[in-house]
């Protein structure tokens, strides 16, 4: 199966406040709160590292979670926010990436 | 930092809301005196304004109906406003505009609006859906939807209460705290309000109720009802993102709250 890379797309705002992460498409206003998984995903959508190393490397050593399962989520999650154009994927690492950070 | 312009023409009225002055230019006196009374308390007296539009009035069979969709989008640095009753154009860079709209005081209205939402937008404030009142050097945000008593939570404001509107609210930054002004923007009451500003202590979400309470509100829910009620008018993916963090940042200094209500004048007991 082909890795999968994800970057934060730069049409988007997000800000973490009273520690939730909200993330809003400036594309469609559509709305987002991560929970603490998305959040740690969204966070490291770096655009260089594997989404699967993500999950093995970051969910599942900072959630207890089965590999399996968090492969499962994570990438329901990343099809989820990029079909809104708030995550760019790809089967390419996506040097160019600048990933926009949230606000304070 | 927006500069003063010097207001020459001797037919132009200066609008002041929330510390900003628009010099409304037009050549026939019936308009000009209805802009005066329409904005009456908000006509400036300052010689100078930080935007000036020069106003055409249609001929009345010109004139499509004003519920013909409102279209706000920026053109090479220019600012082009349309709807059935007026077509705008303003260039913030000059700071100069123009205005072609029927003799009506709606299409004037709303060009106003458009415009502050656009400035409020670059300073980290917003227009909002939302009742204002000031009591005890303090400004309260009431904000809701149509029919969540905005309008009904101004008429049982008691005596000592500033009304500042009953429909649309001008937050304003100012360093670290908000300032709500009078806004002329008024709603069922019928009333503008009173031009006059106050740092703002809190915002509550309107709810009607069978009994008078205040609750906590999370950090999502608060964002996410003050985005539903700012006005935004533009389709632009740079504004979205700027009345995002206006949002964000407003509900990361501001209290909010949620103001369950029962509409008789008890609730302002609760309100501090």
């Amino acid at each position: 199966m082909a890795e999968k890379y994800i970057a934060r797309s730069s049409e988007i705002a997000a800000r973490l406040l009273g520690g939730e992460m909200m993330v809003m498409s400036a594309r469609d206003s559509t709305f987002f709160t991560l929970n603490e998984v998305a959040s740690a995903i969204w966070q490291a959508a770096d655009g260089r590292t594997p989404l699967s190393q993500i999950v093995a490397g970051k969910i599942c050593q900072e959630f207890d979670v089965d590999r399996e399962q968090a492969q499962r989520g994570a990438d329901r999650f990343v099809d989820e926010l990029s079909q809104h154009g708030i995550l760019l994927v790809s089967d390419q690492p996506l040097m160019n990436s600048s990933p926009p950070r949230e606000g304070r | 930092m927006t500069t003063a312009l010097p207001t020459t023409a001797e037919a132009a009225v200066s609008i002041e809301i929330g510390g900003m002055a628009i010099a409304l230019r037009t050549h026939d006196p019936s308009f000009r005196q209805l802009i005066e009374n329409r904005y009456e308390g908000f006509v400036g007296t300052s010689p100078s304004s930080h935007f000036e539009f020069d106003i055409d009035l249609y001929e009345p069979s010109e004139s499509a109906p004003a519920d013909d969709g409102l279209e706000v989008k920026i053109e090479e640095g220019e600012w082009l406003l349309k709807r059935g009753d007026f077509r705008a154009r303003w260039n913030p860079h000059t700071s100069q505009g123009h205005i072609r709209q029927s003799h009506s005081p709606y299409a004037i209205d709303c060009v106003l609006r458009i415009v502050h939402t656009l400035i409020l937008a670059r300073q980290g404030g917003f227009l909002v859906h939302a009742a204002s009142a000031i009591r005890g050097g303090k400004a309260f945000l009431f904000s809701g939807v149509s029919g969540a008593g905005k309008t009904t939570i101004s008429r049982l404001a008691p005596l000592d209460a500033t009304l500042l509107t009953d429909e649309i609210s001008y937050v304003r930054r100012e360093g670290d705290r908000y300032l709500a002004c009078g806004t002329p923007f008024a709603g069922e009451l019928g009333r503008v309000g009173e031009n006059q500003s106050a740092p703002v202590s809190a915002l509550f979400l309107l709810e009607k109720g069978l009994q008078n309470r205040i609750e906590p509100v999370g950090a999502t829910e608060a964002v996410q009802r003050l985005l539903r009620n700012i006005l935004f008018f533009a389709d632009d993916p740079a504004l979205v993102k700027l009345v995002f963090q206006s949002a964000c940042e407003f509900a990361s200094l501001v209290p909010i709250h949620r103001l369950v209500f029962v509409p008789d004048q008890r609730v302002w007991e609760i309100i501090r």
